[in-house]
Order: C-alpha cells, then sequence, then structure tokens
C-alpha cells in the first residue's frame, strides 16, 4: 500500500516528530516500501489463529499494592532538563 | 606468557583462583587495551579508575576465598544497560547527559559478583540496526578486514561495539541484547560467540526498551564456555520484571560434556534461499556433518512460516517502540530542543524527538504509530501477532516430534563495509536478520557459534536454535560445534 503525504503528516504527528514540510515527500515514500514489504502478511491464513500476547504462558504475578521504593523525588528529578520546586518544568500548556 | 587481557573469561577466573593473576593486573591489562583501541570506536564511555577499584576490591575477596565464577573479570557494558553513576545513552542523542540514578538488573548481578566494568560499550542508537551505522557516537569498526584490504567493515548491530571490543581482547566478555539477531548477527561478523537466552530468563529492568515482547540480553564471548559461565551470572527471576522466569538456574557449564550421541538436530529447508551464497551452504553443511560426526542425528525438517518473519518483526518492533519510546519528550531526562518564542509544549515534544533521535530511529517509530493507529491496527498489528503464533507452533511442531536443536547459518553474508549499505533499501538492511528474528518472535533461546572464514578472510558464524529453557542442553550442542569447528582465527592488529 501507498501511503500520500497527508498519511505520512499524520503518522509524524501520532509520532510527536516534527517533521518539514519538503521532507514530506521522502517520507511517505519511505514508508511505503516498508509497508509494502508488510503487505506480505496479507499472504497467511490467519483465521481462527489467536493473537500472540505473551511469549511465555504464565500467569503474571501479583503483588501487595504497597509502596516499595518511596522518598526518592530527588534521583526522579535529577536527570530532568529543568526542574524547579521539586517538579518537572516544561513549557506553558495552557494559556 | 599472552597478555592478560587476550584471555577466556575461563582460564581468567582459573588463574584468578590460583593466584597465578590478580584482578587488577587484569583490569591493568585491558584498560590499556581499551585506552590503546579508539580506531575501533568500540568504547563510547570509558571507566578504566572504576574498573581499578572493582578489580582490587574482587582482589580482597579471592584472597578470602570467597570468589564467585565472574569475580575480578573485566567486562564491557553495552550503552543499553543502566549503570549508577556511569553515563548511559542508548548511543542517541536524545539521551545525552543521562546518567541512571539505578543499576540494571544485569548488571548489578555482574558487579555483585565481583565483576569489573571497563566501560561502556558502541551500539546502533536503541539498538535499531545491524551495523552499528545508526550510532550517535559514530559506528564501532570490526578488527577485521578482508584480506589484502583496509576498507574499514562494521562489527554487526546493534551490539556493534561488544563484538568489536570481546573480538579485539578489549575485555574478556560483554553483554549484548538481542531483540532480532542483536547479539548473535554481531558475533557472526567477528568469530565470537553470542547467545540470545530463553525470553524471560534474564530480567529486562534497567536494560534501555526496545520491543519488549522481543528484548532479551545476553552474554557475548570468546568461547561457549564463558557463555554458560556469564549467563549462568546474569539469569534468574527478578520481581522488577513480571515476564522473568521464576525458576532455578541451572549450573550452564556443568552441562558441557561435549557429548550429543543421539541428539536430534534439525534442518530447517525454508532457510536454505533462493541466491544464499555458496560459502554459507557449505558452511551449514559442514557444520551439519560435524555434529553427525559427533553422534547427533540431522533430520530435515520444515518451518512453513519463517518467510512470514521478518514482516511481522518489522510491524511488531516498531509498534512496541513507538510505545517504549514516547517517554523521551524533553521532560525527564536527556535532551530538549530549544524553542522559539510563542511556542509551548506541543512544539517542544515534536522538536525535541526530531532533533534527538536520528533518521532510522525516527523512521521506525513513524511506522509503528502508523500500524497502530485507528483502522490499521487490525490489518497490520493484530495480523502481524497472530502471524506470530504461527511462527511459534512451527517451532513448537518440530520439537514435539523429537528434535533438539536447530542448526542454521547465523548470517546471510560476511560482515560488509561501512556505508556499503547506505545507498541500498532499507529493506536490505533487515534481510541481515533473516535467520535470527524467528527466535526472537518464538521466545527461544538460540547461540551463534564461529564455524569458518570465508574466501577473503573473514568470519562466519552458525546458528544454533534450542527448546525453551533448555539452554544447558543447547550450549552444550553448541560445545561440540565450537569443538569440531576449531576456530581459533583473530584479527591482525592495525589499530
Amino acid at each position: 500500500m501507498s501511503i500520500d503525504k497527508d498519511t505520512a503528516r499524520r503518522a509524524a504527528h501520532l509520532a510527536r516528530i516534527e517533521v518539514a514540510e519538503e521532507e514530506l515527500d521522502h517520507l511517505a515514500q519511505e514508508l511505503s516500501g516498508i509497508l509494502d514489504f508488510m503487505e506480505q502478511l496479507n499472504e497467511v491464513d490467519v483465521e481462527g489463529v489467536e493473537p500472540m500476547t505473551s511469549v511465555t504462558p504464565m500467569r503474571l504475578k501479583r503483588r501487595v499494592d504497597v509502596v516499595t521504593e518511596g522518598d526518592i523525588q530527588e534521583k526522579i528529578l535529577a536527570n530532568a532538563p529543568d526542574a524547579r520546586e521539586g517538579f518537572f518544568a516544561v513549557p506553558k500548556v495552557v494559556e | 606468557m599472552t597478555d592478560l587481557n587476550n584471555l577466556t573469561l575461563a582460564d581468567a577466573r582459573d588463574k584468578l583462583r590460583a593466584k597465578e593473576v590478580s584482578a587488577v593486573e587484569l583490569a591493568t591489562a585491558c584498560n590499556a587495551a581499551v585506552a590503546d583501541s579508539d580506531a575501533l570506536n568500540a568504547y563510547c564511555l570509558k571507566t578504566p579508575e572504576l574498573a581499578l577499584e572493582q578489580a582490587a576490591a574482587a582482589d580482597t575477596r579471592i584472597a578470602a576465598e570467597d570468589a564467585p565464577d565472574m569475580c575480578g573479570i573485566p567486562l564491557g557494558i553495552k550503552d543499553l544497560f543502566c549503570t549508577k553513576g556511569v553515563g548511559t545513552q542508548a548511543a542517541s542523542k536524545i539521551l545525552t547527559g543521562f546518567t541512571p540514578e539505578y543499576e540494571s538488573t544485569v548488571t548489578g548481578k555482574l558487579w555483585d559478583a565481583g565483576a569489573v566494568m571497563l566501560g561502556k560499550l558502541n551500539m546502533d542508537e536503541f539498538a535499531m540496526g545491524s551495523s552499528n551505522e545508526t550510532s550517535t557516537y559514530g559506528p564501532a569498526v570490526s578488527p577485521w578486514r578482508r584480506d589484502g584490504s583496509d576498507a574499514a567493515l562494521t562489527p554487526g548491530g546493534s551490539s556493534g561495539g561488544s563484538a568489536a571490543a570481546v573480538s579485539a581482547d578489549l575485555c574478556l566478555a560483554a553483554t549484548g541484547t538481542d531483540t532480532g539477531g542483536s547479539i548473535r548477527q554481531p558475533a557472526a561478523f567477528t568469530g565470537i560467540v553470542g547467545m540470545k537466552p530463553t525470553y524471560g530468563r534474564v530480567s529486562r529492568w534497567g536494560v534501555v526498551a526496545f520491543a519488549s515482547s522481543l528484548d532479551q540480553a545476553g552474554p557475548m564471548t570468546k568461547t561457549v564456555r564463558d557463555a554458560a559461565i556469564f549467563l549462568k551470572c546474569i539469569s534468574g527471576h527478578d520481581p522488577k520484571d513480571s515476564t522473568s522466569f521464576d525458576a532455578p538456574v541451572p549450573d550452564f557449564e556443568a552441562a558441557l560434556s561435549g557429548n550429543i550421541k543421539g541428539k536430534k538436530i534439525g534442518i530447517p529447508k525454508e532457510y536454505r534461499q533462493d541466491g544464499m551464497s555458496t560459502e554459507i551452504e557449505s558452511l551449514w553443511n559442514k557444520g551439519a556433518e560435524m555434529l553427525r560426526d559427533a553422534g547427533a542425528e540431522i533430520v530435515d525438517i520444515s518451518l512453513p512460516h519463517t518467510k512470514y518473519a521478518l514482516p511481522a518483526y518489522y510491524v511488531l518492533a516498531p509498534a512496541e517502540a513507538s510505545s517504549n519510546l514516547a517517554r523521551y519528550d524533553g521532560v525527564r531526562y536527556g535532551y530538549r530542543a530549544k524553542l522559539q518564542a510563542g511556542e509551548g509544549i506541543h512544539e517542544m515534544y515534536a522538536r525535541t524527538r526530531a532533533e534527538g533521535f536520528g533518521p532510522e530511529v525516527r523512521k521506525r517509530l513513524m511506522v509503528g504509530a502508523y500500524v497502530l493507529s485507528a483502522g490499521f491496527y487490525d490489518a497490520y498489528y493484530r495480523r502481524a501477532q497472530r502471524v506470530r503464533t504461527l511462527i511459534k507452533q512451527d517451532f513448537e511442531n518440530v520439537y514435539a516430534d523429537g528434535v533438539d536443536a536447530i542448526l542454521t547459518p547465523a548470517t546471510p553474508s560476511a560482515a560488509f563495509g561501512l556505508g556499503e549499505m547506505a545507498s541500498a533499501d532499507p529493506i536490505q538492511m533487515y534481510l541481515n536478520d533473516v535467520f535470527t528474528v524467528t527466535v526472537n518472535l518464538a521466545g527461544l533461546p538460540a547461540i551463534s557459534v564461529p564455524a569458518g572464514l570465508d574466501a577473503q578472510g573473514l568470519p562466519l558464524g552458525l546458528q544454533l536454535i534450542g527448546k525453551p529453557w533448555e539452554e544447558g542442553d543447547l550450549l552444550n550442542t553448541a560445545y561440540s560445534l565450537e569443538r569440531a569447528a576449531g576456530f581459533v582465527s583473530k584479527a591482525d592488529k592495525w589499530w
């Protein structure tokens, strides 16, 4: 399936990756090539086949719902590009 | 006496315990080899002081006769593993300056056992690549060269720095990770052993995530025995990874008897592809003969959905990556793009990710977002998950028929030159994973063993695929193959 410029723009938006308008044609072409390759999957008869959602058939473990590692605010903020007064700081979100 | 950095892990362990060498001497020799290796670009961060400090502590433990196998062993660590206080970037600009406040479970187990860190190893950005060329640090370079040529070759990827470092004796062993072949393909390209354990054998906690249902860490070593020793140390249940397997870890080294009499080895006909090089085909045939000579029974098998493994992988892996890599948004760690007046948080997200991720990662994240989007989810993602079920069943069927392991080539060719694939279709690069990717989809253990040299003097590897949780048996078959192949070649030092 070949994808057009608008679809490429949409994929970039969904991935939250800025793409310049003049690069969209090239991007559409690249994505089309990869999607064409995936089209082979349509040859497979998957009627009645369950999708694989767990690699090992196992029940996920449960644990008590308690804090296991807390009071590490400083560590959590240590790598932030902008942290102030115990918070992550970001540009203005609402006007 | 050989240089200490040339030792295998097993020999170094024995010499340390016999007090023939000290961990500090070993670390010093490795630090010197690392310092002299910049042309290979294998290490993206060197930690020589830390290595000496850890080595001194290891010597104290060895003196007190409290030395686990890995005690005092100098290692390189792929840049994908979070190491407390030591920069970890997954070879991406977007993690510039990231210094983890915590240790990955794998590296934590290694340090608890007394192992020594020489530094962090180069790789493809976020482990997405097969040639190490997507790294923000520039590509690692293979120590191997074609006969009579000085063209720089790829050590493979994504664990290219790990492969180059082990092959060039810049460490005794290294950690790698394997999502579609990222341990086994670089191991094959550089004449070393690389093992991907069963999914869930090794904790993924603290390993920067690429595709969580496919990622598995494993050892990259000089010998099969070294892989067995290394794997035992890093295996085991971890409450911090709910997909890790809760069962005792066997002594993999004890499984290495070399006796494979009566084992049934399958040769999958679907791996014999049109246009396969005669060198690869004859190596594969030779490998089967070696196993037969060792007493194994060679049987033809069929894995009918093999052809669909790569397209399924290139739906599933980008889909999982697009979700995992959503966290890199310029808020919590790493790089944040500069904004113009009047721009807000949306521009910050999109520009940070445009500037912080390299082209291959950006492309895969967009593919992933697209195949998960409304209207396409069933056609791509859901269908790929169903095909994945069929691929796993292919393996279950042959194992149910009594096959113990499967022998295949590790790669479709020997290492290619850096830059040689630059103008190729991206699918051409993806084809590097054609023999390895099925294993990740099925969650199986597999190992690449160096088996010969091609006409140009470059290493070629064979892959053995085992049954889930039976790494001991798989390692033993690999050990038998290793002994029969007798691969001892090393790259001539030019760096």
